[in-house]
């Protein structure tokens, strides 16, 4: 590792006041971390929020759940409001790297980083979340603009996510057998305004809707749905793990395993 | 710049100058000299620096010791007690958990934590948990049934 300055952060004020210039926001620091030994990134200051209480925690608030940006994996798989509201997103929590990681990795993190095989951006467009930062709130669909880059402003700071509960919703990974990440991910949700798909690890810009599945979902949500609509390659990462033409294939058999899943 | 870091660390209050990049990985290694804890992979995957922090388990080469400032830190030193070992070592040791043991205070430390959290665990539950301990020996078999009757044992 370079070696940098490191600053605790006392409130998320704080936090936003120090993550100017070179510095850099740490949360759980599961990416971050070994970026760093990699040296791959060179912060003058990792700015770290992990003393700030306000930031965790899990509420239930209209049907939905709201949960805060230093709240960890292990805890959304564990509470009893996430699997009530979204048990897709409990099972999503469940299935990010093992054990130890999800004991510190957090949502806030995850989503701030928006690796493009990362699971939590794709329940979050898929179920039209809402990132709330310090200084306003985004709505999925306007925050992940490509490959690790969010809408994210120097000095703001994600303080919490929002995800109103879907009629029903699934998620449905392809794990890649040596890293575990998404080789590919869908997340289906079936909600109020409709429905709508999310596909994480495919993308070359990283997690992306599938709106002729959506249309053809709203219509009828069954897994026969899909079978009649083409996914074309074209965009998709190809790489040693996967083509794109293979990656195209599972898009559709996940997004039809989460259909069938879904509740 | 150098700082100082506190914690408690097996039940001792330790202080020590650090880096602000010194991992509690080196931390628990260079300046406890509290070997035990393993680095294999340095990169966050094969699970033998496991420590718990504040009473879970954590990649302890993942983790900068100033993030532990103030936390409590159990390593596999401080598992056994009076010279006893603690029943998952004797597990460990029973049902032959091990061959090389690089691997084995992480085993021994992630699977401490999943019986905090799962009294009983089924073979599937077990394995699922060592997704991020990696062994290159066993095979994971003894493992898992060491795993098993350590459960049993801290019933």
């Amino acid at each position: 590792m370079y070696s940098f300055d490191y600053q605790k952060a006392g409130s998320v004020a704080d936090a936003a006041k120090a993550a100017t210039g070179e510095a850099k926001l740490v949360a759980g620091g599961m990416t971050l971390i070994p970026t760093l030994k990699l040296r791959l990134a060179q912060p003058s200051k990792l700015v770290d929020l992990g003393g700030i209480r306000d930031l965790v925690g899990i509420k239930a608030e209209g049907g939905g759940v709201t949960i805060g940006a230093m709240t960890t994996h292990a805890a959304v798989a564990k509470s009893a409001d996430v699997k009530k509201a979204i048990p897709a997103l409990a099972v999503l929590a469940e299935g990010i790297g093992d054990p130890a990681v999800r004991n510190r990795g957090t949502i806030g993190g995850s989503v701030a980083n928006n690796d493009p095989a990362a699971d939590y951006p794709a329940a979050c467009v898929a179920l039209g979340a809402t990132i709330v930062t310090s200084k306003r709130k985004i709505a999925a669909d306007d925050f992940f603009k490509g490959l690790f880059e969010t809408a994210l402003e120097a000095g703001e700071v994600i303080t919490a996510v929002s995800f109103p509960a879907p009629e029903k919703a699934n998620y449905q990974k392809f794990r890649n057998p040596a890293s575990r990440y998404a080789l590919v991910g869908v997340f289906v949700a079936k909600t109020k305004g409709g429905v709508r798909v999310a596909v994480t690890g495919a993308g070359e810009g990283g997690v992306f809707r599938k709106k002729s599945f959506e249309a053809a979902l709203s219509k009828s949500f069954d897994a026969g749905a899909l079978d009649a609509v083409k996914v074309d390659a074209k965009g998709l990462n190809s790489d040693i793990h996967a083509s794109a033409d293979y990656r195209a294939h599972l898009i559709k058999v996940m997004a039809k395993r989460a259909v069938q899943a879904a509740r | 710049m150098p700082t100082t870091v506190s914690m408690t660390v097996n039940g001792k209050k330790v202080s020590g100058s650090v880096e602000p990049r010194t991992l509690l990985v080196q931390f628990i290694r260079e300046t406890l000299g509290l070997t035990g804890t393993h680095v294999g992979c340095d990169t966050s995957q094969c699970g033998t620096c496991v420590v718990h922090v504040d009473g879970k388990s954590v990649k302890s080469c993942t983790m900068l010791a100033v993030q532990a400032e103030g936390s409590d830190v159990l390593t596999i030193e401080g598992l056994a007690k009076d010279g006893k070992l603690h029943p998952m070592q004797e597990a460990f040791r029973e049902h032959h958990g091990l061959q090389c043991g690089f691997c084995t205070p992480g085993m021994v430390m992630s699977a401490v934590d999943l019986v905090k959290n799962n009294k009983n665990p089924s073979e599937h539950e077990i394995r699922d948990w060592l997704e991020g301990n990696l062994c290159r020996c066993t095979g994971y078999h003894n493992i898992v049934k060491a795993i098993a009757a350590g459960a049993k044992a801290m019933a």
